[in-house]
């Protein structure tokens, strides 16, 4: 983060004037630190996505193939039949700004075309050009305005600077959801090859391998297993995880971030623990999967396509495997992807049973069709009925705040039972701000596949307003642990806590469930998940 | 100099000018009879057009945004009305949108004030955006009194409502006799008229409009003004005017002596905003109630939603894997389908 400027200064940078020239007359400055690099054409090519090339974004040319209007107006052609949201969205738009200064790029950047209306308006207005009559004959004046290069580049910057987080959708009138017309762009755009590589990569390794960090098989154990050994040192008991092992009870699928990189491997040890643990008292068999081994659905990114060949997996080894239902980990996108999509894409699931927990009887009603209950859900009920040996002292070094994740909170509405986890897991709990939290929810900055390196200054700006609120509370509660039911706020979020609030870290909702989890069996425990010293242990080192 | 507002209102007076020296002229008949029906029959062909070209579209997934706690274990209380789970849910969140512009009260506006993000609620657009809607409504409805004969209760009733300063005039001994003076007409002005300086003077809200969002406030605006004008000041003969308008319903026009050229440009601005109305923006009150984020219930885990396209893709099975890795997993002790 070396040549970013300092917290300060970047703050002190956002210009919120409009330029003088409309927007139709501002071109469109592609710069770096603010856009992701070009797919990998072997990562289209690898999944059958169209036009795989190699292209640079800072480049005059983007070697398109020749008929590539073509291409864009027959692909929203189709998209207007099939999307009656697009449709609507497309038409009813009163440019009420009331969307305008909701989106954490717009607060974070104050480039105008970041405002959710606008960043629609791109789209809007190729489609007033070539679909609508009062655009065909009042052109600009009607807000219409011909497909160009420039225009290309446009979208391709824009809908690469939206994390289809909704936040927009809540304020509209009309539930126009910028983050929907987005993710319908990207398809146009993914038309052309036009792709950004932290996506296509990702999903081509989710194809093949099953997660998105190409993790084989075998290497999938042997990262569980090293964490089998570290619990193993902290706890002193050594745990065995079932690996599709068919007949088991539960088929659990969690983001595979969880499985690569800190802190979301806390809370992948977390799980393991907790399986454990009814494994020991209550006979509950849960199997991981190296072939859904990713939960995580990139697909969301890219086309509804993608997203369904993504997700056919869960089903496909739930069945394979013969298990009664699915349990989900701690992912935002994924949940949305099972909420709103799976069902249609991949249902019925009638070969798996009506989720009910078979520790407290509770039968997950809400589940009933597509048969995955999210791990909050599932502790939460744990906890209410008692069933989970809870020694929370252990995390009275711990001030906590919660971030709701876009998805689970604006498209699935699951608010209170990580909170009910969390608050029967820790003594110290404080909401952030009312407006930035549950569907007012503020985006880490990085969702959507906008999660690269090279585009720092963009998830910088766009975490802006998230990390502000922290920052309220760490001030004025002494919050130093951020909590998230999501991989890539896991993985995002300590890159900009570690930038504008660095006394504030990141964790899991379930890192926390473990380390309160009194095992049958265990040792004195003298540290943490992170093998940091337990409250009241700091001496004993 | 904003070409887009500059345009709507050189259009809008362009129309004045057409209609009043249209009339002027002796084109009565055209603006009076051929115009309304024409401008009828736009609107109403292109409304249902628009409809159904929407209806036509699929709605292939389950999408509403929540906003609040879904329906989950027993003991979790849900947000019923901003995460349905039911369609009755979902009938009282539409109502409560399309009534109370409920997403519109909960704006926030954001500055950042000395390093710090802050966070203000925001309620004048939801206010005058209620205000112009109703008022809208009540002179829509007051107007059913020109092509009703009889005149049915509820629209006297609104009426009377909406007038009830004229009680307060008449104890006073108004010798002029002034009309009962409808508020609805001047809130619409009012509205209309914060709308539009909220459009002007508002940087981002500037940005973001085009004519075709100036176009519609300036002809309304044209309209309200010329109906006002009308009512207390040129004094049209509201028995004339009744009968042209129940001439058009009753499909026997006819175009009476003596009305001012000021209701033709009245009613030629109406005519307009109707004809103009399936075009334009202004379709967003059919398609409210279309938007698949808010007419949907959020239980999509619970009840299985069909997608009428949904087509069979190509997917990575658990053979094709099992073939590309089985050494290794047989190597790490993975179970496998073949030895
Ligand atoms: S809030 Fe909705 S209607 Fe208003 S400008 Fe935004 S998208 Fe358009
Ligand atoms: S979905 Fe989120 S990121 Fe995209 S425009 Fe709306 S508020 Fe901004």
């Amino acid at each position: 983060m070396s040549d970013l400027p300092k917290p300060t200064e970047l703050i002190s940078r956002i210009d919120r004037t409009t330029p003088r020239t409309g927007w139709m007359d501002t071109p469109v400055n592609i710069r770096k630190g603010m856009y992701c690099y070009a797919a990998n054409p072997k990562s289209v090519e690898y999944v059958g996505l169209p036009y795989p090339h190699a292209w640079n974004p800072i480049e005059d040319d983007w070697h398109l193939p020749e008929n590539w209007k073509e291409i864009i107006h027959e692909g929203l052609k189709v998209r207007l039949e099939r999307f009656r949201s697009l449709k609507v969205f497309m038409d009813i738009c009163v440019r009420c700004g009331a969307c305008a200064d909701k989106c954490h790029f717009f607060i974070g950047t104050g480039d105008p075309k970041n405002m959710p209306v606008l960043r629609a308006e791109l789209l809007r207005s190729v489609y007033r050009n070539d679909f609508t009559t009062a655009g065909k004959i009042l052109k600009r004046l009607a807000g219409a305005r011909p497909m160009t290069l420039d225009v290309l580049k446009e979208w391709w910057y824009y809908f690469f600077q939206c994390t289809q987080c909704r936040r927009c959708s809540v304020f509209c009138p009309y539930g126009i959801d910028t983050a929907e017309i987005t993710l319908l762009a990207r398809e146009l755009l993914n038309l052309l090859g036009l792709n950004i590589d932290w996506i296509a990569t990702p999903v081509a390794n989710c194809y093949r391998t099953g997660n998105h960090l190409g993790i084989q098989p075998h290497a999938f154990k042997d990262m569980l297993e090293f964490f089998v050994d570290d619990i193993e040192e902290i706890t002193g008991v050594r745990m065995e995880p079932n690996f599709n092992k068919k007949g088991a009870d539960i088929l659990f699928i969690t983001p595979s971030g969880d499985v690569f990189a800190d802190p979301g491997t806390y809370t992948c040890m977390g799980y393991l623990i907790l399986f454990h643990f009814l494994k020991e008292k209550y006979g509950l068999d849960v199997t991981w999967s190296t072939y859904a081994s990713e939960g995580g659905n990139f697909g969301n990114f890219t086309s509804h396509e993608m997203m369904k060949r993504l997700n056919a997996k869960m089903y496909a080894e739930a069945k394979r495997l013969g298990v009664k239902w699915i349990l989900g980990g701690e992912c935002g996108h994924m949940w949305r992807v099972i909420n709103q999509y799976m069902g249609t894409m991949n249902g019925p699931a009638d070969f798996l049973e009506e989720p009910v927990s078979p520790i407290t009887g509770t039968r997950f009603e809400n589940a009933r069709s597509t048969k995955m209950v999210h791990i909050s859900e599932f502790t939460a009920d744990l906890i209410k009925h008692g069933k989970l040996d809870l020694d929370i002292s252990r995390n009275d070094n711990l001030v906590v705040t919660f971030h709701d994740s876009c998805n689970p909170s604006r498209g699935m509405g699951l608010l209170e039972e990580p909170r009910y986890v969390i608050q029967n897991v820790v003594r110290h709990f404080h909401e952030m701000p009312a407006n930035t939290i549950r569907e007012q929810t503020f985006c880490c900055g990085s969702g959507a596949g906008l999660n690269a390196g090279e585009d720092m200054e963009l998830r910088l700006c766009g975490g802006l307003p998230r990390a502000m609120a922290v920052k309220h509370v760490h001030q004025k509660y002494g919050v130093n642990m951020l909590a998230t039911i999501c991989a890539i706020d896991r993985a995002a979020l300590p890159t900009l806590m570690e930038y504008y609030v660095p006394e504030v870290r990141v964790t899991g909702v379930t890192e926390m469930v473990a380390n309160a989890l009194i095992l049958p069996g265990e040792g004195e425990r003298t540290t943490n998940l992170r093998s940091e010293p337990l409250p009241g242990m700091e001496e004993e080192e | 100099m904003n070409v887009n507002y500059m345009y709507s209102l050189l259009a809008v007076v362009v129309l004045f000018l057409v209609s009043y020296l249209g009339v002027k002229v002796g084109l009565a008949p055209v603006f009076g009879i051929v115009i309304p029906y024409l401008a009828v029959i736009i609107f109403l062909v292109g409304v249902v057009r628009k409809v159904m070209g929407w209806a036509k579209s699929a709605v292939p997934f389950r999408i509403p945004s929540t906003c609040g706690q879904q329906q989950s274990l027993p003991w979790i209380r849900p947000n019923k009305i901003d995460n349905p789970f039911t369609p009755g849910a979902v009938v009282i969140r539409m109502i409560l949108e399309v009534v109370c512009f409920r997403s519109l009260f909960r704006n926030t506006r954001n500055a950042i004030r000395e390093g710090k993000l802050v966070q203000e609620w925001e309620i004048w657009l939801w206010v005058f955006a209620l205000a112009f809607h109703y008022a809208f409504l009540t002179v829509v409805v007051r107007h059913m009194r020109l092509f009703t004969d009889p005149i049915p209760a509820c629209i006297q009733m609104v009426e009377n409502l909406d007038s009830f300063f004229r009680f307060e005039i008449l104890t006073n001994n108004f010798q002029f006799g002034l009309p009962a003076v409808y508020i609805s007409g001047f809130v619409l002005l009012a509205a209309v008229t914060f709308l539009f300086l909220r459009r002007v003077l508002s940087p981002p809200v500037r940005y973001i409009s085009l004519a075709a969002d100036y176009f519609p406030l300036f002809l309304i605006f044209g309209i309200a003004f010329s109906g006002i004008l009308m009512r207390y000041f040129t004094k049209v003969n509201i028995r004339n005017v009744k009968e042209l308008t129940m001439g058009l319903v009753t499909f026997h026009p006819t175009i009476p002596e003596g009305i001012g050229a000021v209701f033709y440009v009245h009613l030629f601005f109406v005519c307009i905003l109707l004809a103009y109305f399936p075009f334009s923006k202004l379709m967003h009150m059919a398609g409210v109630f279309l938007s698949p984020t808010r007419n949907l219930p959020g239980n999509s885990r619970a009840v299985r939603h069909v997608n009428p396209w949904n087509y069979p893709v190509e997917v990575h099975t658990y053979e094709e894997y099992e073939e590309e890795f089985r050494e290794k997993m047989i190597e790490a002790g993975l179970p496998v389908e073949k030895e």
